[in-house]
């Protein structure tokens, strides 16, 4: 996906997403992260669900994949970009996958939406056959 | 093998979730909770998630499955002391935990569990009282 | 001849003052209201005082000067007061554009013989007295912010007041318009004083909110679910008429949610739900 001009990143890491426990790592490692930016608890609370629900999806529906942690700047503001990505099936009706309730898995399908919902950006990318990337950013209020 | 505990109080069962589920152990304390219902006679399940920083979609269907299968078994299910920011959360992400009743602390979940599995004998008495 | 221009205007300050006295006084913008003439009397000679304290004539071309610094600051109070006093702009600019007429007017008569360095001055002193306007209206514009600024505080502090009006039974009275944010800021007070008190009420009483759109009876629901969630009650109070109308015509569901109209029928809810009787003591002293 290209990068924003406006969008510099600090750091980066990346999380292989392979089983269960690795979504409890990264969402340990997220909410860590975003204490020490200063985001608010209810904020921290709010992206590290999203990425539970995004980093799930990808093991219900690509089996493996990776989560990028990045904390990004872009002119006075500092936040928290992820980047979930797998080499699953894809999707192949992105605007059905999005709605609250759709699930072709065994979740209660409010992975896509809810996560959506709680981040301040989010960004979807999918081929059919190659894959599922998806996007999302939360920025700490100042 | 890690496994959540779970202590009998009386005709209550008590579990205190202390760390972030992953799916294993999730899917382990549901199988144990319905097993010890079934064997202890339990009339009622307490939940404590005050430790538990987050709550997704995974885990809010733990949570609505263990109640459903309770209510099953004639069992009430009291989930308690859920932080705001994932009280929060959940709402914005459009779960309700329906069929899940909530209590603000341990102490407020076990009055709520007498009343809720009294109810029977309750609802005989408030219905004779107005009946006069 | 006196070539100075202070020196020239600095015996006459007395007329200078009567000058700008009458200048003032005849302004049909004074507010005699807000400043009693004897005080802007005091304020004016104190300042013409301090003008001719620490103004020569370089530093006439000089208003930066580090030496008018007093001068600067004594304005720059002014100015400032008379933004919280709630002067305008014009009124608070016109107090010392009316100093530059009488200078002027001072000069003129003192110069009539030499017209040439009558010109030369009075551009000097016109700029001069233009640089304290400048000085005027950027403290005026501070003073007025810092009047917003501690508005703004002392509304974000009453904005969302959680109050405990029972043992287990928590108030949070709305007023004003619900945004977003706000909206965010009231649902994050009001479950974090539910955990504090451990109240299993709240009633959230909405009797002092202009207008309520479908956006905000969305914040009110998620936060009347988000309740729920950690285990208490909340009830939406002062519901006024043509709310309940606008609500339904929304197409709103509120029957989830407990509604009541006053905050008086919503604690009598409350009061029910936790099984507190209240009577009158007379009843008791049988």
């Amino acid at each position: 996906m290209p990068i924003p001009a406006t969008i510099e990143v600090l750091t980066s890491e990346t999380f292989a997403i392979l089983e269960g426990s690795h979504v409890i790592q990264l969402t340990g490692q997220i909410r860590q992260q975003a204490s020490q930016m200063g985001m608010s608890l209810l904020d921290q609370t709010k992206l590290s669900t999203a990425a539970s629900e995004l980093a799930r999806n990808i093991l219900v529906h690509g089996g493996e994949g990776k989560a990028q942690l990045e904390c990004i700047r872009s002119n006075s503001k500092i936040g928290i970009r992820l980047l979930f990505s797998d080499r699953g099936p894809g999707i192949a009706n992105v605007e059905q996958a999005m709605q609250p309730g759709f699930s072709t898995g065994i979740g209660m399908g409010l992975g896509l939406s809810g996560a959506k919902q709680l981040a301040d950006e989010f960004h979807l990318t999918s081929v059919v056959g190659e894959g599922t990337t998806v996007t999302i950013l939360k920025w700490v209020n100042d | 093998m890690e496994r959540i505990p779970i202590l009998k109080m009386g005709q209550f069962l008590l579990v205190t979730i202390q760390v972030d589920l992953y799916d294993r152990l999730a899917l382990d304390l549901e199988a144990d909770l319905v097993g010890q219902i079934t064997q202890l006679n339990a009339r009622g399940v307490l939940i404590d998630i005050s430790a538990v920083s987050i709550v997704d979609s995974f885990m809010g269907r733990i949570l609505s499955n263990i109640a459903s299968m309770a209510r099953i078994l004639d069992a009430v299910t009291v989930v308690v002391g859920m932080q705001p920011a994932v009280a929060i959360t959940l709402v914005e992400l459009g779960l309700s935990l329906t069929g899940v009743y909530t209590a603000l602390n341990v102490e407020k979940g076990l009055d709520l569990l007498r009343i809720k599995t009294g109810a029977a004998q309750a609802v005989s008495t408030d219905a004779d009282s107005s009946d006069d | 001849m006196n070539d100075s221009t202070v020196g020239t205007l600095r015996p006459k300050k007395n007329q200078i003052l009567t000058l700008w006295m009458r200048n003032q006084l005849a302004d049909g913008s004074l507010r005699d209201d807000l400043m009693s003439n004897d005080d802007l009397r005091a304020q004016s000679v104190e300042l013409l005082d301090c003008l001719f304290d620490t103004l020569t004539d370089d530093t006439l071309t000089m208003p930066d000067a580090p030496s008018l610094s007093p001068l600067i600051d004594q304005l720059t109070n002014i100015s400032m007061s008379r933004a919280r006093q709630g002067f305008t702009p014009r009124e608070t600019g016109l107090y010392v554009f009316s100093l530059k007429d009488a200078l002027l007017e001072m000069l003129r008569h003192e110069r009539k013989d030499d017209p040439n360095l009558l010109l030369t001055e009075t551009m000097r002193i016109s700029k001069f007295i233009d640089s304290l306007g400048i000085v005027t209206f950027e403290s005026f514009i501070q003073g007025r912010e810092e009047v917003i600024l501690r508005q703004t505080d002392e509304m974000t502090e009453i904005a969302t007041p959680v109050v405990q009006i029972w043992d287990g039974i928590l108030a949070m009275p709305l007023i004003g318009t619900l945004d977003s944010s706000r909206a965010l800021v009231v649902m994050e007070n009001l479950l974090q004083e539910i955990v504090r008190t451990g109240s299993g009420i709240a009633i959230l009483d909405i009797s002092g909110v202009p207008t309520v759109d479908s956006m905000v009876a969305q914040h009110l629901i998620k936060t009347v679910n988000a309740t729920r969630l950690m285990g208490a009650e909340c009830i939406i109070s002062g519901i006024r008429a043509e709310i309940a109308q606008t609500i339904v015509h929304l197409g709103i569901d509120l029957s989830h949610v407990v509604t009541k109209a006053t905050m008086a029928s919503a604690l009598k809810h409350a009061f029910g739900t936790l099984r507190i009787e209240v009577n009158k003591s007379a009843a008791r002293s049988v």
